[in-house]
């Protein structure tokens, strides 16, 4: 007991354990650096947060990460944009390598560079090919939303129990190839694939329908690819709802449809809102897919740029290519980054 | 089970919808017929095929070594990104910081490789490095694109995490880096580790990003397979799809088995706890 | 595991020492923590607005208020989590601006008690002795000693989620004592307990603490508990002081309304000051229907508006005129609209001439069948003259 009952070092051992005042110098000196009589506020003394004291390791910490993504995301970012530029590129240096380059690859790139951006305006196959990846990824969305929400919500619904496990069973395909998970529905949507030889079968069709190579399997590839990201954000925001506000409805003589349609799905919104972000905004400028079961004509802009970047070798025109997508996503992104955000604090809170 | 029918069916119908395209590679890879609407006969003959393509085996190894060393490299950076953004505050330039991590998450990939492809082409004709493509130039990739998705999840189990747990281990005299090491990195450890798992699967599973910054000399497992099977069908795939589903279900099975354990395990302590 | 009885041994040496040793009334005694017009910003919000205290050592004193009061601000001042906006604060005769948490001579408990999940009971306690790099053998002893202190002794190789909830709290006790603090601040320490362990737990943990000797600092919201276990109160409102004395004083004496009506329930009265003496004041209260005599000086001048607080348990009620006192001072009728009986008290809620409500608690002395006092009744009330104080805000 003796050595705890004489915490103040110095201080005089007293048997009753009460220590009484006892006179004390002023100041300790030596205790704490920075202690003795120091009229100012340290400089480290602002205060935000806990470990703003420490400045100089917590310099370290974020040079690393935030060094890291200026260079390989946002400094990329600014190349692509003075690439995909005109006429100023040829004039400036930094350029010119560049055509070099590709002259060792067996190709000069004569491009008029000014005309990058003339050419995605002037050409209708890069019109086409935005509007179609923009209607795709919506009806896309769409057909994820129709079928993620009733599994969202089943599962939100479920015995606690069985949520963890129907949770896994959604995310597990994520965990295997998706490259494979598209490849797999060539097999089923062919002419001689499963799904013809299962209609014929049953005598539904006589001839085999065309549905590989065609939007339609680009709709259903995409559907298909992307259903788990429109399900996990909306299961999150359906299992935090009270369900006593559901039972509240019922109680004030609300029909359950009727209770769904007026209070959850209106308090879904913020899931809904974040699963078709996560969905759109990268189908947008899928490739793999309308590349593997979208015919010749299924245009979206992942293969136009794909193709002159590969099959053209014209640099400049796919980063204009890829500036333009951009610009087209960039609405949708920063909404998603408000959600994504948004969502962050209400985990604090 | 939810209780109503309708959402039932949704549920078996979305899971269907999931899990039979799968199963009928699974199912295929066995058939001795190359067409997927004839049944000729059990096989291994894909599987032979399979491993006797060296070319595909050699870009798997090439695969697993990137996803390997990406991994690790986007946990150290995600958790610190993670850090950064549960812990320090409103830092000077947050609000970029916090766009560059998630803007990965939703990015386009085709935009990814090519502005990631455009940067190592300028950096070279600049400083020399990194001499030509090839692993280290989709190293360099994979760690950007992926740390995105460990940042996502290192941060939420922070934000989640009591900070007092923190502050109490300062309080007790830890300086800020002890407290990291010591308290913080064990509690969110699982988090890191399904960090690292989800970006393994990521970069091993990544075609699109590759293709832009890969060089002759290094073709990654999926750009093997892209290439056969935009030929159309092509069995062979059908034994590899079967051979990851493998792989991933042990997976899973161990998880099961631990979690199992695990929950066992908290009910005794509760036991324990209630009976003081 | 049951909790002990508070010991008996320490006890008595307590309630001695309070009234004999009183630093805060000693001019000559020094401070042992000095919060010096201290401020906290948040942005715009003030979370503590001004605040200056001394706490003396080997006290046990409270800051006491509703959320939002800044209680907790100032502790994690103290504790080193936030550094004053302005001012500063003195731990032993040591400025501690800008010295981090991790170099200051004070411990927390925390509210949540934040036990580290992934190390043992004994891991918990070692933590703190770890930093010191105290050695080995005397970390086991000290983890040993105090672990029989808070009575878990055979639970030291348990992890945190395998204790109930007091044992967890005290293991958060223990952890902080080990290291011996200068002060020792304790966040909410029996807030996640149920009532009855709380209670309980409240004279355990002043045990413990004269045992050690150590000065405490506790932030709670709840009085009862400030008002038992403390030797003084600083009572919070919005960020400043309301009042800081021993809990008699806070209670009897209180000297604004806040500290009035957040200690306990209380009856103002508005009014005036008419006499102003050295032995007494006079407030002329038409709420009250009567003057109001206060045997203490009020040290307000004359016709300053004011209210009087009375205590619902000093007032007298009555069918009958009251003996004795003089007509017309701190004597007033009314009519008996509400009555809520308790068991030992019965609580009446009487309407003045005025309209002004009145509550009074009186104990039910005797069993009665049928209750003398009844709705619509008309009843007169009395209290003694050093029943009411004189408040001005």
């Amino acid at each position: 007991m003796a050595a705890i009952s004489n915490p103040v070092p110095g201080g005089s051992r007293n048997s009753a354990g009460l220590v009484p005042p006892e006179p004390v110098e002023p100041v300790t000196s030596g205790q704490a650096p920075g202690g003795a009589g120091a009229a100012e506020p340290g400089p480290r003394g602002s205060g935000l947060g806990l470990l703003s004291r420490f400045r100089p390791g917590r310099g370290v910490v974020m040079a690393i990460p935030y060094g890291w993504l200026l260079l390989f995301f946002l400094i990329p970012f600014l190349i692509v944009l003075k690439i995909s530029l005109s006429e100023a590129q040829l004039a400036i240096p930094p350029f010119t390598p560049l055509t070099e380059t590709l002259a060792e690859e067996g190709r000069t790139v004569i491009t008029l560079f000014w005309d990058n951006y003339r050419r995605l305006t002037g050409d209708d196959l890069y019109i086409i090919a935005y509007l179609n990846s923009l209607w795709i990824a919506f009806v896309s969305t769409i057909f994820c939303l129709l079928i993620g929400y009733p599994v969202a919500y089943a599962i939100a619904k479920a015995d606690p129990r069985w949520r963890a496990p129907l949770l896994m069973l959604i995310i597990l395909p994520f965990w295997t190839s998706f490259l494979i998970r598209v490849y797999a529905w060539i097999g089923i949507l062919s002419d001689t694939g499963l799904l013809n030889n299962f209609l014929m079968m049953l005598g539904i069709i006589d001839s085999p329908l065309r549905i590989l190579y065609t939007p339609t399997a680009t709709y259903i590839g995409i559907t298909y690819s992307y259903l788990p990201f429109m399900i996990l954000p909306l299961y999150a925001t359906l299992e935090k709802m009270d369900n006593t506000l559901l039972e509240a409805a019922a109680d004030l003589g609300c029909p359950p449809w009727k209770a769904f349609l007026t209070i959850t799905l209106p308090l879904s919104i913020p899931g809904m809102l974040a699963g078709s972000l996560l969905v759109f905004i990268p189908a947008t400028g899928e490739f793999v897919i309308p590349e593997l079961l979208g015919g010749p004509d299924t245009l979206m802009i992942g293969r136009v740029l794909w193709s002159e970047f590969f099959n053209n070798r014209d640099w400049p025109v796919a980063s204009a290519v890829a500036i333009a997508l951009l610009l087209f996503l960039v609405v949708p992104i920063m909404l998603f980054q408000n959600v994504q955000g948004r969502q962050q604090e209400a985990g604090r809170g | 089970m939810p209780k109503s029918w309708f959402l039932r069916i949704g549920l078996v119908t979305g899971l269907l919808f999931l899990y039979l395209p799968i199963l009928l590679l699974v199912i295929l890879s066995f058939n001795a017929n190359r067409s997927v609407a004839v049944w000729s006969g059990f096989s291994f003959h894909w599987y032979r095929e399979l491993f006797n393509d060296q070319q595909l085996l050699s870009a798997a190894w090439l695969s697993v070594q990137v996803a390997f060393v990406s991994a690790t490299f986007a946990v150290v950076l995600g958790t610190l990104a993670g850090l950064m953004l549960a812990r320090f505050g409103a830092f000077r330039g947050r609000a970029l910081f916090s766009g560059m991590v998630s803007a990965p998450l939703v990015m386009p990939e085709v935009i990814l490789g090519l502005s990631l492809l455009l940067l190592f082409v300028s950096l070279e004709q600049l400083t020399g490095w990194p001499e030509g493509r090839g692993m280290l130039t989709i190293i360099l990739s994979h760690i950007t694109f992926t740390m995105a998705f460990v940042t996502v999840v290192v941060q939420s189990r922070l934000v989640s995490m009591d900070a007092s747990l923190e502050e109490a281990a300062m309080d007790l005299g830890a300086r800020p880096a002890k407290v990291f090491f010591v308290i913080t990195l064990p509690i969110i450890a699982p988090a890191i580790v399904s960090g690292w798992l989800l970006a393994f699967t990521l970069s091993l599973d990544d075609l699109v990003i590759t293709s832009f910054v890969s060089g002759p000399g290094s073709t990654t497992l999926p750009q093997v397979v892209f290439s056969s099977v935009r030929l159309g069908l092509s069995p062979k795939i059908n034994a590899l799809a079967t051979i990851v589903v493998a792989i991933v279900a042990v997976g899973i099975i161990i998880a099961g088995i631990y979690n199992a354990r695990q929950e066992r395990m908290r009910q005794l302590d509760e036991k324990m706890a209630a009976q003081g | 595991m049951a909790m002990p009885p508070p010991t008996a041994a320490a006890s008595p040496s307590r309630t001695a020492a309070k009234t004999t040793l009183e630093p805060w009334r000693d001019p000559q005694a020094k401070p042992y923590v000095r919060v010096e017009k201290v401020t906290k910003k948040f942005g715009d919000f003030t979370a503590v607005d001004d605040v200056s205290l001394s706490i003396y050592r080997g006290e046990f004193f409270s800051l006491l208020g509703g959320s939002g009061s800044g209680k907790t601000t100032l502790l994690r001042m103290l504790a080193g989590f936030e550094q004053p906006t302005e001012g500063r604060i003195f731990i032993d005769g040591v400025d501690m601006s800008g010295v981090p948490p991790y170099e200051r001579p004070v411990n927390m408990m925390f509210q949540s008690y934040a036990l580290f999940p992934h190390m043992t009971v004994e891991g918990n306690i070692a933590f703190g002795l770890h930093q010191d790099k105290v050695p080995k053998a005397e970390i086991q002893d000290r983890v040993r000693e105090v672990l029989e202190l808070v009575q878990l002794a055979q639970f030291g190789k348990r992890k945190p989620h395998q204790l109930s909830g007091g044992q967890r709290q005290r293991v958060a006790l223990a952890r902080a004592l080990v290291k011996r603090p200068k002060i020792l601040l304790l966040d909410e320490p029996l807030g996640a307990l149920d009532k009855k362990l709380r209670e309980q737990t409240q004279f355990e943990l002043v045990n413990i603490q004269e045992k050690v000797g150590i000065t405490f600092v506790i932030v709670t919201h709840d009085q009862e508990e400030a008002m038992t276990m403390s030797s003084r109160i600083a009572v919070m409102n919005r960020g400043y002081i309301a009042q800081v004395g021993t809990p008699t004083e806070i209670y009897e004496y209180p000297n604004n309304r806040f500290v009035a009506e957040f200690i306990g329930s209380v009856n103002t009265f508005s009014g005036r000051v008419i006499e102003s003496a050295q032995d007494h004041s006079l407030v002329r209260s038409e709420e009250a229907g009567c003057d109001l005599y206060i045997s203490h000086p009020s040290h307000i001048a004359t016709g300053t508006p004011c209210w009087v607080a009375v205590r619902p348990e000093k007032v007298t009620i009555s069918k009958d005129q009251p003996m004795g006192g003089e007509p017309g001072r701190n004597q007033t009728q009314g009519v008996v609209k509400e009555i809520a009986y308790l068991g030992d008290v019965s609580i009446y809620d009487v309407e003045l001439d005025s309209g002004k409500r009145v509550r009074v608690t009186a104990p039910n002395v005797t069993r009665r069948t049928e209750m003398p006092i009844t709705w619509e009744d008309r009843v007169h009330l009395s209290w003694r003259p050093f029943a009411g104080s004189v408040l001005t805000e």
